[in-house]
C-alpha cells in the first residue's frame, strides 16, 4: 500500500482499571452517576488535600505488566505532569514519568497466519481527568460545566515500541491487549464507553532509512476507527512524501463522519509538561514477594488458552481464535464442553448460535445469556442421543433463549422428541407403503430415488418427530420383504 | 489574668476548679477585642464557636472527665490550615470566600483533645515571606515594637502568643516560618522532623519542605502541643509511622553529658553582634549545665539558600496551579475565554511575591532548564543532608542563631534578596528534613527578643525539647512579656 515507504506505528493505550475506588482517594468509580456525586476534596483538588495510592490499582498494573512480559521496577515513583485544563482539578495530573511501574515487555500477534512480536516500552499508572459538559457545541457554548466523577479514576497506560508496520497489525495488537486486560479482569475493555482508549504515533520512512516525522492521531473510539485512521494517515503521508511536501509534527484528530484525520495543534509548540517527582508520595517500592504472588495467580492467558483449545477440544485455528476472544466466551465454551462427548459440536453451537444472540466480546452479555452453558450441553446431548433432530434443536435453542428453560423441559412439554421406537413407527411406515403403492413399484423397478420420497412422507406423517435413521432402516427392511 | 498563663498552668487551674474553660475563652476573646487592632494577628475570630466548645469543656471538667492537657485551652491557628465551615484564606485574595468542607488532620486532633479554637491567624500569602508584609490583608505587628514586623510567614501565630492573644498556636515552617517569627517575637517555636506531623489539610507551599509545628509560651507547652498533633496519618503518605514518645515525660532530663555542636558556618559576616553575643552566652550556659560543646562543620550551608529558592518555588508553581477560578475562591468576571479567565483570576488573586515564586519555579522545571536548576538543587539538598548526618555522628544536638538579626522595621526590606537572607540559618534544616526549635535567648539593648536555634536528629524532638527546657530553666528569658496593654 505504501510502496517505497515503510510504515512505523507505535500505540499508546489507556485502560481504566476496574478498582472499586479511585487512584488516590476513596471515591467510587462506578460509571454513570449524577455529575459530581462521586467526588471528595481530594479528587476535586481542594487546597491541602493529599493523594494516597490505591494498592489494588498497583496490583492490577503489576498483573498486566507480567501478562505482557514486562519487567516490574522494584523502585518506581509518581510524577506530576502539568497543563491547564478545567477538567483537571489540580492542573497537574499525577502520573509516572522517569520511573514507571514496568518496562520492556512484548505481545505476540498473528496477522494472516504470520506471527509477529510487538515490543512494549512501558506500563505506568496515572489518574483520569473529569469531563466537560458544554452547553451546545464547543465553539458556540456560552457556558461549560465540569463533572469530576471520572477525575481520579485509575488509568494504566501501555506504550508500545514503534514496531507496528500495518493497520492490520495495529488492530491485532489492540485486540490482543484488550483480550489480556479483559481476561485479567483489570479493565472491561470497552472502547466506545472510553474505558479503553488508544492514541497512535505514525510516521513513514524509506525502507532502511531514517525515521520520518511522526504524527499523533487521537479520538479513535473503536478498533475499526483505529485501523481506518491509520490507513488514512498512511495514504495521506505517502502522498505528501511523494509530492515532496513536508510532514508536520502535529496531533491530528480522527473524524469518523468525514473518514479523515484533521490537524488539531502543532507539536512544534508542544506543551512543556514540567514533570517532576510527586513530593506528596514517597517512592513506591514493590516487594519481590508481591510480584511472585501476582505471577502465580495469573490466569491462563488468551494465547495459551487458544493453543489448549486446539489440542484438547480439537478446534481448528479459526474456531479457537473466535472462542477465546473474551474470557467470558471461552469460559462459556469450556463450561459447556467439559462433560460433552462432542466438544466440536459444542463449539459449533457456541460459534454459530450463541454468537448470533450475544456479542462475543461483551463479558456481561455472555454471563447473563439466558441459555446457560450446562443447558447448551444438554441440548447437544439430546441431538447426540437421537432424542431430537438437529433441525428441531434450532427451534429448541430459540425457545431456550427466550425462556431460559433447559432443553429437555421444552422438548418434553412440546412433544418434540424423535419417534425412534421401531414398533410405533412400523405402523406409520406400513400406512405410507400402502398409500403409495405406485412409488413402491417404481422403487422395486430400480428407481432408488423413490426412497427419499417415502422417507419424506413418513416424516410428514409424524410431524418431523420420527428419527430419520430409524425410518430409513425400517423402510429398507420392509421394502426388501415386499 | 488567665491570658498570662501557660497551657500547663491553665490546665492545672481547670483541674482544681479555680477557673473554667469558658472564663479563659472569654478573657482571651476580650483581650483580642481590646488589643488585636494594634497587633493585627487575627484574620478571623471564631468567638461564638469558641464559647460553645469552651462550654462543652466546662461540662467535662465538672463531670471529672477532662480529655487531657489541652482540654478547654484557647488556641489559634495559622490561616494555612483548612477548618471545616470556617473561611480559610492562606493570606491570599485568591482564596477569598473559600470555606473548606474538611478539617486539617492537626485541627481535628486539637479539637479531639478538647482545645478551644479562637480563630485564624495572619500570615504571608501562601506562607511565602518572612514578615507578614506579603499578606493580602494586612501586616501583623511585633508586640515588642509595633513598628517592627513579627517575622513570617507564621507572623500572626508568633505575635498572638507573644501578646497573650492565644495560649499557644500552630504554624508551619517551610524554610524557617516557625523558628524565625518565634525568635522575633520571643516565644518557643518548634519545627518537627519532616513526616512527624500530618500535612493533610495544610495548604501546600512546598510539599517536600512544609511541616506543622507549635508556638508556645514555654518549652513544656511546645511539648504538649507537639504531643497532640504528632503521629502517622493515613491521609498523608509522607507522614511517618514512627511511634511518638511522651515528650513531657522526657523533658526534665537535663543536658549533663549531652554533646552539643556549634557550626562554624553559622557565625558569619552579617550576623548581628548582639545576636552573636547572646548565642555565645547560651553556649556557655549549656556548658555550665554540664553539656559538652564542640565545633562542627556544615560546609554546604552557603549553598542551602540557593537550592531552597529553586526547590521551594518549583513545588509552589505546581501546588498553586489549582487556583484557576474554576472550582473555588476568586474568579474575576468578564473573561473572553478560558485562558483569559485564568490570567485575570491569577493576575488579580496572587500578590507580587507569590507571582515571583510561581515564575521562578515554572522556569526551574522547564524543559532544557530542569537539570541545571531543579536537578542541581536536589543534589545540593543531598549534600546539605550529608553535612548534618556527618555532624550528628559526633554530637546529639546543634545550637546556632535562629536568625542573623532581630525583628526589622516594616518596609525596611523591600528588596526580596535581603528578605530571603533572613532564613539563611533555618533553611538548611528544612532541606535536611530535621527538627529545629527556637527558644528565647535574651534581648537586645533596645529590648527586642533574640532566638537560639536548637537542631536535632530526625525524629529526636525529645532531645531538642530537653535541651531547650534545661536552657529555659536556667535563663527564664521566656518570663518577660511585651508591655502592650499599658
Amino acid at each position: 500500500m505504501s510502496g517505497a515507504y515503510e510504515v512505523v506505528i507505535g500505540l499508546e493505550v489507556h485502560a481504566q482499571l476496574l478498582t472499586r475506588t479511585k487512584m488516590f482517594c476513596g471515591c467510587s468509580t462506578v460509571f454513570g452517576a449524577a455529575p459530581n456525586t462521586q467526588t471528595c476534596p481530594v479528587c476535586q483538588g481542594m487546597p491541602g488535600t493529599l493523594p494516597v495510592i490505591n494498592r489494588r490499582a498497583v496490583e492490577f498494573g503489576i498483573t498486566t505488566a507480567l501478562a505482557i512480559n514486562c519487567t516490574v521496577n522494584a523502585d518506581n515513583r509518581f510524577a506530576r505532569k502539568h497543563y491547564y485544563y478545567p477538567d483537571m482539578p489540580k492542573n497537574y495530573q499525577i502520573s509516572q514519568y522517569e520511573e514507571p511501574l514496568a518496562v520492556h515487555g512484548h505481545l505476540d500477534i498473528e496477522v494472516d497466519g504470520a506471527a509477529r512480536r510487538i515490543g512494549i516500552e512501558r506500563l505506568h499508572l496515572e489518574e483520569d481527568v473529569g469531563k466537560l459538559i458544554h452547553e451546545g457545541s464547543l465553539e458556540t457554548a456560552q457556558s461549560s460545566q465540569v463533572d469530576f466523577n471520572r477525575a481520579g479514576v485509575p488509568l494504566m497506560e501501555i506504550v508500545s515500541k514503534p514496531d507496528i508496520r500495518t493497520s492490520e497489525e495495529a488492530g491485532a495488537y489492540l485486540r490482543g491487549l484488550r483480550a489480556i486486560v479483559v481476561y485479567l479482569g483489570v479493565c472491561d475493555g470497552n472502547m466506545e464507553e472510553g474505558s479503553m482508549r488508544c492514541d497512535a504515533n505514525i510516521s513513514l520512512r524509506l525502507h532502511g532509512g531514517e525515521l520520518g516525522t511522526k504524527v499523533e492521531v487521537k479520538n479513535m473510539n473503536s478498533f475499526r476507527n483505529v485501523q481506518h485512521a491509520l490507513e488514512y494517515e498512511i495514504k495521506r503521508q505517502t502522498r505528501a512524501l511523494e509530492t515532496g511536501e513536508r510532514i508536520v509534527q502535529e496531533t491530528r484528530l480522527w473524524d469518523p463522519d468525514k473518514a479523515q484525520t484533521v490537524s488539531m495543534r502543532s507539536k512544534e509548540f508542544a506543551h512543556d509538561y514540567r514533570y517532576f517527582p510527586e513530593p506528596d508520595l514517597p517512592p513506591l517500592n514493590i516487594e519481590p514477594a508481591l510480584i511472585e504472588r501476582l505471577r502465580e495467580s495469573l490466569p491462563e492467558l488468551p494465547a495459551a488458552r487458544r493453543q489448549r483449545f486446539r489440542e484438547v477440544y480439537v478446534l481448528n485455528a479459526h474456531d479457537a481464535e473466535v472462542a477465546t476472544q473474551s474470557r467470558g466466551l471461552a469460559d462459556y465454551f469450556e463450561e459447556a464442553a467439559k462433560d460433552s462427548s462432542n466438544p466440536k459440536a459444542i463449539a459449533n453451537w457456541v460459534l454459530n448460535e450463541v454468537l448470533r444472540v450475544v456479542p462475543g466480546d461483551d463479558e456481561k452479555a455472555i454471563r447473563s445469556c439466558p441459555v446457560k452453558p450446562a443447558n447448551l450441553a444438554g441440548l447437544v446431548t439430546l441431538i447426540e442421543d437421537g432424542t431430537i433432530s438437529g433441525k428441531i434443536a434450532k427451534d429448541v435453542f430459540e425457545k431456550m433463549y427466550r425462556s431460559g428453560e433447559d432443553a429437555r423441559t421444552i422438548v418434553l412439554r412440546e412433544g418434540l422428541t424423535q419417534v425412534a421406537d421401531a414398533g410405533a413407527l412400523g405402523a406409520v411406515v406400513d400406512g405410507v407403503l400402502a398409500e403409495h403403492a405406485k412409488v413402491v413399484e417404481d422403487y422395486k423397478a430400480g428407481k432408488k430415488a423413490a426412497l427419499g420420497f417415502l422417507v419424506g412422507q413418513v416424516m410428514k406423517a409424524t410431524a418431523g418427530k420420527a428419527s430419520p435413521g430409524v425410518v430409513n432402516s425400517l423402510l429398507a427392511e420392509k421394502l426388501s420383504k415386499l | 489574668m488567665l491570658t498570662d498563663l501557660t497551657i500547663h498552668e491553665l490546665a492545672a487551674r481547670f483541674r482544681r476548679g479555680d477557673a473554667t474553660p469558658t472564663q479563659a475563652a472569654r478573657e482571651y476573646l476580650d483581650r483580642i477585642a481590646a488589643l488585636d487592632s494594634k497587633v493585627k494577628a487575627y484574620l478571623t475570630v471564631t468567638g461564638e464557636a469558641a464559647l460553645a466548645r469552651a462550654a462543652e469543656a466546662d461540662a467535662r471538667f465538672k463531670s471529672g472527665t477532662p480529655r487531657g492537657p489541652l482540654d478547654g485551652v484557647p488556641l489559634g491557628l495559622k490561616d494555612v490550615f483548612c477548618t471545616r465551615g470556617v473561611r480559610t484564606t492562606c493570606g491570599s485574595k485568591i482564596l477569598e470566600g473559600f470555606v473548606p468542607p474538611y478539617d486539617a488532620t492537626v485541627v481535628a486532633r486539637l479539637v479531639r483533645a478538647g482545645a478551644v479554637i479562637l480563630g485564624k491567624l495572619n500570615m504571608d500569602e501562601f506562607a511565602m515571606g518572612s514578615s507578614t508584609e506579603n499578606s493580602a490583608y494586612f501586616t501583623t505587628r511585633n508586640p515588642w515594637d509595633l513598628s517592627r514586623v513579627p517575622g513570617g510567614s507564621s507572623g500572626g501565630s508568633a505575635a498572638a502568643v507573644a501578646a497573650d492573644l492565644a495560649a499557644a498556636t500552630l504554624g508551619t515552617d517551610t524554610g524557617g516560618s516557625i523558628r524565625q517569627p518565634a525568635a522575633f517575637c520571643g516565644n518557643v517555636g518548634l519545627k518537627p522532623t519532616y513526616g512527624r506531623v500530618s500535612r493533610f489539610g495544610l495548604i501546600a507551599f512546598a510539599s517536600s519542605l512544609d511541616q506543622v509545628g507549635p508556638f508556645a509560651k514555654d518549652v513544656l507547652d511546645a511539648a504538649l502541643m507537639l504531643q497532640a498533633v504528632a503521629g502517622h496519618d493515613p491521609m498523608d503518605s509522607t507522614s511517618a509511622a514512627i511511634p511518638v514518645p511522651d515528650y513531657a515525660a522526657e523533658l526534665d532530663g537535663g543536658v549533663r553529658g549531652l554533646r552539643v555542636g556549634i557550626p562554624a558556618e553559622y557565625f558569619i559576616e552579617g550576623l548581628d553582634a548582639e545576636v552573636e553575643a547572646a548565642v555565645r552566652a547560651a553556649v556557655e550556659t549549656l556548658e555550665g549545665l554540664g553539656a559538652k560543646t564542640e565545633s562542627v562543620s556544615l560546609p554546604h550551608t552557603e549553598y542551602g539558600l540557593a537550592a531552597y529558592y529553586l526547590i521551594a518555588p518549583a513545588e509552589c508553581s505546581s501546588n498553586l496551579a489549582r487556583y484557576d477560578g474554576v472550582k473555588y475562591g476568586l474568579r474575576v468576571p468578564g473573561a473572553r475565554d478560558l485562558i483569559d479567565m485564568y490570567s485575570r483570576t491569577r493576575g488579580a488573586g496572587f500578590g507580587t511575591e507569590v507571582k515571583r515564586r510561581v515564575m521562578l519555579g515554572t522556569y526551574a522545571l522547564s524543559a532544557g532548564y530542569y537539570d541545571a536548576y531543579y536537578g542541581k538543587a536536589q543534589k545540593v539538598r543531598t549534600l546539605v543532608q550529608r553535612d548534618f548526618q556527618k555532624a550528628f555522628e559526633r554530637v546529639d544536638v546543634i545550637v546556632a542563631p535562629t536568625t542573623p538579626s532581630v525583628a526589622f522595621k516594616m518596609g525596611e526590606r523591600a528588596d526580596p534578596l535581603s528578605m530571603y537572607l533572613n532564613d539563611v540559618f533555618t533553611i538548611p534544616v528544612n532541606l535536611a528534613g530535621l527538627p529545629g526549635l527556637s527558644v528565647p535567648a535574651g534581648f537586645t539593648k533596645s529590648g527586642l527578643p533574640i532566638g537560639l536555634q536548637v537542631i536535632g536528629k530526625a525524629f529526636d524532638e525529645a532531645t531538642l525539647l530537653r535541651t531547650a527546657k534545661a536552657y529555659e530553666a536556667a535563663t527564664r528569658w521566656h518570663e518577660r512579656k511585651p508591655g502592650l496593654a499599658e
